[in-house]
C-alpha cells in the first residue's frame, strides 16, 4: 500500500506526468494526503493549515507547471518548505559576552528529559574545553537532586547542589548562588536543571520566570519530547510566555515517533531547535539537523 | 459548535476538535462520519442536539461498559502483583506510589519492587514514594538483574514478616522500538511468573502523547500483554485522546488516570469526565 507520503502523492500524480498545470482538483487531493500525513506525523492543526496553504500556493505557480513530473515537484516543494520553517542552518550556544560564566537553563513539561539533557550538555561542554557545572534546581520531584548528582558523575562533570530537594529549599536561591559559585570555581558554563512544570500551573511558571530573573540566562532551552501531540502548540505558547525561551531541544528521538511538534513549535514561536537528544546514554546527543527531521516528519 | 445551522464549517469544527486531542484524523473523520449518518436518520438540526450527539458517539468509542477494576486482591496467601510498564518519563514510578497510596489507605499492605535499575536514583525516587504512603520498597544495586529485584519483591511479599496484600513493580521506561529492552521486560514477567501469577500489567501513557501512543501500547501489549492503562499528565492541557484508538484496537481498558504530582492525584478512569474533556 502507500506507505508514505511520496508514493502517495505520486500516486495521486500518475495520471498527470508531462501534462503541465495542476488542475485545482489536483491541487486539493494533494492537499488532502499532506493534510493526512503531517496530522499522523502530530503536526500540530494550524502549523498544518498555515503549511498547507503555502504549498497549495506554490502548487499553483509555473514552477509546477513547467515540469515534466509535477508529483516530484510538489513533493521538492514540500521538502524545501518543511526545512525553511525547521530553520534553515544549525544553531550553536552563544556563549556570554560580557563576564562568564555563560548560563543556560532548562524548561520543560515533566519527564521530557531536561535532568538527563544537563547530563548530556555538561558533558559535550566539558568535551569542547569548558569547565561546566550542573545546578539541582528541582528540589520538588522526589529525587532529583540524587538524580543529577548520578548524572552529574556519570558525567564527569561537577553538581553544585546545597539543598536536598524533596520539597526542602528555595530553588530561585539555589540558582541564584550557583553564579557565586561558577565564579569562585572558575565553572565558564552553568546548566541549571529545573523542575517539570505545566503550562497551565501559573505559580510553578512564576517560579520559573523567577530563576531566569535571578541568573539572566544567555540561553533557556525548552525541553521537548518528540513523542508529544497537539498539545505542543499550548505548552510551547505557554513557556514562551511565562518564561520565554531561546532555543528548543528535542529528546527521545531515538523512538519512532515522526516528531511533527518540531514543526510545530519552531513554526508557531520561530524559536529554533538546537539540540536532539537521542537515547538515555549521555552520549546519545547530537546537533539538530533540520534536513534530517524533513524527511523524518514525512517519511521521505 | 457556535452557529445554528449545520454547515460544512460545523463538521470541520467538530473534526478539529477530536484532532486537536489526539483522537487522530482517521479516527476523527469516522467518528464525523458516524455522527453524520445519525443526523440524517434522526434528522437533527440544531447545534446543540449534534453536540449530544456528539458525546454520545464518543462515549460509545470509549465503551463504558469495559471492566476498568484494577486487580490488586491477595489470593489467599498470594499477594496480588501489578507491573507498571510504560516508554521514558511517562509517570511510571510516580504512579506506583499513588496506587500503593491508595491501597494503603484502603488498609492494605503494599511492597514496592524497584525493577528500575538503570535510571539515575530510579530506586531513591521509588522508595521516596514508598516512605510517603508507608509500603516497604525491595532494591538492589543500580546495574543489578531488574527480573532478580521483581522476583524477591515478590517472594519477600509471599511469606515471614514482610507478606503483602498487593506487590507493585516500578520498571524502567524503555522505548517499544528498542527490542533488547522489551525482551528485558518479558523476562522479568516470565520470572515474576515462576513465583506467581502477574494480575495487572499497567501501562503507563502520557497524555501528552500523540500517534506515538498506539505503536507504543501494540509493541507493549504483545510483550508483555497489558491488562489495563494508566492515563498520566491530564492535569495539564492535553486530552489523551489517543486511548481512544488504542482501546479500540487493543481492548485494553484505561482503567486510571493521573492529576498531578501528589500522592493524591490518582482517580478511576471516568468516561464521562474523559469525553467533556475534549469537548469542553
Ligand atoms: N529513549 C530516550 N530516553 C530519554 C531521552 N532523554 C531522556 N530520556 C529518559 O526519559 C526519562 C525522563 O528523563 P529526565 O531527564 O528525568 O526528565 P526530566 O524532564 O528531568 O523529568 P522531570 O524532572 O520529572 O520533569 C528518563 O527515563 C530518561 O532516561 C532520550 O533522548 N531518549
Ligand atoms: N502534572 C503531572 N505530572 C506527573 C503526573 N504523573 C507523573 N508526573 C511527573 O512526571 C515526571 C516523570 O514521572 P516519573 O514517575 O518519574 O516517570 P517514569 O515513567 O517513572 O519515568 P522513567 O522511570 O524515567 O521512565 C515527574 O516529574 C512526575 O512528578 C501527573 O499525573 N501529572
Ligand atoms: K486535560
Ligand atoms: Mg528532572
Ligand atoms: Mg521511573
Amino acid at each position: 500500500m502507500f506507505e508514505t507520503l511520496s508514493d502517495r502523492l505520486t500516486s495521486v500524480f500518475t495520471s498527470l506526468r508531462g501534462k503541465g498545470r495542476l488542475s485545482e482538483e489536483d491541487i486539493n487531493s494533494t492537499a488532502r494526503e499532506i493534510r493526512l500525513a503531517l496530522l499522523e506525523a502530530d503536526v500540530a492543526l494550524p502549523v498544518v493549515r498555515d503549511f498547507i496553504a503555502r504549498v497549495k500556493e506554490r502548487a499553483r505557480g509555473d514552477e509546477v507547471a513547467n515540469t515534466r513530473n509535477p508529483a516530484q515537484q510538489v513533493i521538492n516543494i514540500i521538502n524545501e518548505e518543511l526545512v525553511q520553517i525547521l530553520g534553515g542552518e544549525t544553531r550553536e550556544i552563544r556563549f556570554a559576552t560580557k563576564t562568564p560564566p555563560t548560563v543556560i537553563m532548562l524548561a520543560g513539561l515533566q519527564g521530557t528529559g531536561k535532568t538527563t539533557l544537563a547530563g548530556k550538555l555538561g558533558k559535550w561542554l566539558a568535551g569542547e574545553r569548558n569547565t561546566p557545572v550542573l545546578v539541582a534546581a528541582d528540589l520538588q520531584r522526589p529525587n532529583a537532586v540524587t538524580q543529577l548528582q548520578v548524572v552529574g558523575e556519570r558525567a564527569n562533570v561537577p553538581v553544585f547542589a546545597p539543598q536536598p530537594g524533596n520539597g526542602v529549599g528555595d530553588p530561585v536561591e539555589v540558582a541564584r548562588e550557583s553564579i557565586e559559585h561558577a565564579r569562585h570555581n572558575n565553572h565558564n558554563v552553568v546548566i541549571i536543571d529545573t523542575a517539570g512544570r505545566l503550562g497551565v500551573d501559573s505559580e510553578m511558571m512564576q517560579q520559573a520566570a523567577d530563576i531566569r530573573d535571578a541568573v539572566e540566562p544567555d540561553e533557556i532551552l525548552f525541553v521537548v519530547d518528540a513523542m508529544v501531540g497537539q498539545d505542543a502548540v499550548n505548552t510551547a505558547q505557554a513557556f514562551l510566555d511565562g518564561v520565554g525561551y531561546d532555543a528548543v531541544a528535542l529528546t527521545k528521538l531515538d523512538g519512532d515517533a515522526r516528531g511533527g511538534a518540531a514543526l510545530s513549535i519552531r513554526h508557531i514561536t520561530g524559536r529554533p531547535i538546537m539540540f536532539a537528544s537521542t537515547g538515555e546514554k549521555l552520549e546519545d546527543f547530537d546537533l539538530f539537523h533540520p534536513d534530517r527531521m524533513a524527511s523524518r516528519i514525512l517519511d521521505m | 459548535l457556535a452557529s445554528d445551522k449545520l454547515d460544512e464549517d460545523t463538521w470541520e469544527e467538530i473534526e478539529d476538535t477530536l484532532v486537536t486531542s489526539d483522537v487522530g484524523v482517521t479516527s476523527a473523520s469516522q467518528i464525523v462520519d458516524n455522527l453524520r449518518t445519525k443526523v440524517k436518520v434522526l434528522g437533527s438540526r440544531g447545534a446543540d442536539e449534534v453536540r449530544g450527539l456528539l458525546r454520545e458517539e464518543l462515549l460509545t468509542q470509549i465503551n463504558p461498559d469495559l471492566d476498568r477494576v484494577v486487580r490488586t486482591e491477595p489470593h489467599g496467601t498470594r499477594p496480588a502483583v501489578v507491573m507498571v510498564v510504560g516508554v521514558n518519563g511517562t509517570g511510571k514510578t510516580t504512579s506506583c506510589g499513588k496506587l500503593a497510596r491508595v491501597l494503603v489507605g484502603d488498609g492494605r499492605s503494599v511492597v514496592l519492587g524497584a525493577a528500575d535499575t538503570f535510571r539515575a536514583a530510579a530506586a531513591d525516587q521509588l522508595e521516596t514514594w514508598g516512605s510517603r504512603v508507608g509500603a516497604p520498597v525491595v532494591r538492589k544495586d543500580e546495574g543489578a538483574d531488574p527480573a532478580s529485584v521483581a522476583f524477591d519483591t515478590v517472594a519477600r511479599a509471599s511469606d515471614g514478616d514482610d507478606r503483602a496484600d498487593t506487590v507493585i513493580i516500578d520498571t524502567a521506561g524503555r522505548l517499544h522500538t528498542k527490542t533488547g529492552l522489551m525482551d528485558e521486560l518479558g523476562k522479568v514477567k516470565r520470572v515474576v511468573e515462576k513465583k506467581s501469577q502477574v494480575d495487572e500489567v499497567l501501562l503507563v501513557l502520557d497524555a501528552t502523547t500523540g500517534q506515538n501512543g498506539l505503536k507504543q501500547a501494540r509493541v507493549f501489549a504483545e510483550v508483555v500483554n497489558i491488562t489495563g492503562i494508566v492515563l498520566t499528565k491530564l492535569d495539564g492541557t492535553a486530552k489523551g485522546g489517543i486511548i481512544i484508538q488504542v482501546q479500540r484496537e487493543l481492548g485494553v481498558p484505561v482503567k486510571l488516570v493521573g492529576l498531578g504530582e501528589g500522592p493524591d492525584d490518582l482517580a478511576p478512569f471516568d468516561p464521562e469526565t474523559f469525553v467533556d474533556a475534549i469537548l469542553e
